[in-house]
């Protein structure tokens, strides 16, 4: 057994033993910190399997965004932790739970094990058919001009996805500021990270989404960190959240669905399909699609992490 | 030449990997929060940073060097203000006696 098939064997038990760790913690808390170290296994899984975007996607959102939203609500949920842990459901609840469990798993068995050798792929004809779009990344040729529409909707999914924490405010705070206004010393140690760290994070993130044209990359991932960097700098007090009643604030989320769009529908006439590029347009097309598509996401995410508005200044 | 460059890198990454298992036996081992912090602090500076030196002959270029010295140098900042706070909560909860 070579050292390489070690480590793979060591990191599948790993995150199967980090998996039942992370179900088995009665303390909310503990099981989100489980979560995310899940995550940060699950993207060094994707790098063993060669998937490096995948790898940088879980990282960012398996292990960053949604360990932050976890954080989150673990806290809101901790008033009421007790009473919910000291909550056994019966016998017959946990039989159900057991049987579900077991047919979903071997439903999932089932299906692996049925899948054709060679498995289908596509994979072949976007290899072949890379020159056309102008990137020399399969992965985003795939994502920005393949398979463009699955990208459009996702993004659209994002923006439901704020609506849905926004509707959670208080009619009086509509529109106003997201999250306690966070007070931090300006000489302590959490200002002094955001300072140097976020202009080194924003020209990362630009960078991320700059080189996805030929390496692993893009607007997802950059958007990523520069939210990370945004929310950073407003937990250590350094700004405040912006009122969501403002105009920029609003024209910066839709920007990235609405050029994307806007783009899909001339590709109607100039190349004759909906989401179609003109082929020496396809590169600069892709760009013009991907940068405003990264601030949107960077600021969607930003507020999908702050919050429902909760106070009007 | 390349064997001992090579003998630099396996001394470096071992000498690296020592510190991540002590600091991960002093992260089990030792008895509250600010020591555990200390044992955590070695395995991030000490060990992250012997493997990046025993790496950087290998790295493949002068970008590719400079890339890695910067991850060892992003871990040393964001460790380093981490455990500044949590030390700051753990003395909040049990102030020392």
């Amino acid at each position: 057994m070579t050292m390489a098939s070690l480590f793979d064997l060591a990191l599948a038990a790993a995150v199967l033993a980090l998996a039942w760790w992370t179900i088995s913690t009665r303390e909310a808390f503990a099981a989100v910190i489980d979560f995310v170290a899940y995550g940060l296994l699950l993207a060094l899984v994707w790098v063993r399997l060669g998937a490096v975007d995948v790898a940088l996607t879980e990282a960012a959102i398996g292990g960053g965004l949604t360990g932050g939203l976890l954080i989150g609500a673990a806290a809101r949920l901790r008033a009421t932790e007790a009473a919910a842990a000291a909550e056994r459901p019966g016998p017959a609840v946990r039989l159900i739970a057991a049987v579900g469990s077991a047919l979903i798993a071997a439903g999932l068995v089932a299906a692996v094990l049925s899948l054709p050798d060679p498995a289908p792929t596509l994979a072949p004809n976007a290899a072949a058919n890379l020159a056309a779009t102008g990137v020399g990344n399969p992965v985003t040729a795939v994502l920005m001009a393949f398979r463009a529409t699955d990208t459009v909707l996702e993004k659209v999914v994002l923006l439901l996805a704020l609506i849905g924490v926004w509707s959670l405010a208080a009619d009086r705070f509509w529109g106003g500021r997201p999250g306690p206004h966070h007070q931090a010393d300006p000489n302590g140690a959490l200002a002094f990270l955001a300072r140097l760290l976020s202009p080194l994070g924003i020209v990362i993130g630009a960078y991320v989404l700059w080189v996805s044209a030929d390496e692993p990359g893009g607007a997802f991932q950059g958007g990523t960190i520069l939210a990370a960097m945004w929310l950073l700098v407003m937990m250590a007090g350094l700004t405040d959240a912006p009122p969501l009643r403002r105009r920029w604030l609003r024209l910066l989320l839709i920007a990235g669905p609405a050029i994307f769009l806007a783009v899909g529908a001339a590709g109607l006439w100039l190349a004759g399909a909906f989401l179609a590029y003109p082929v020496a347009w396809a590169k600069p097309l892709i760009l013009l699609i991907e940068v405003p598509m990264m601030l949107t996401v960077a600021v969607t995410l930003g507020l999908l992490l702050a919050g429902p508005p909760r106070r009007l200044e | 030449m390349s064997g001992l460059i090579d003998l630099f890198t396996i001394v470096a990454v071992s000498a690296g990997a020592f510190f991540f298992l002590a600091g991960t036996v002093g992260l089990l081992r030792f008895p509250d929060a600010l020591t555990r912090l200390h044992a955590l602090t070695k395995a991030d500076n000490l060990g992250l940073g012997l493997v990046v030196l025993g790496l950087l002959p290998h790295a493949g270029g002068l970008l590719a060097a400079l890339k890695l010295v910067a991850v060892w140098l992003l871990v040393l900042l964001s460790g380093a203000t981490i455990s500044q706070l949590i030390a700051r909560v753990a003395r909040r909860e049990a102030p020392p006696s």
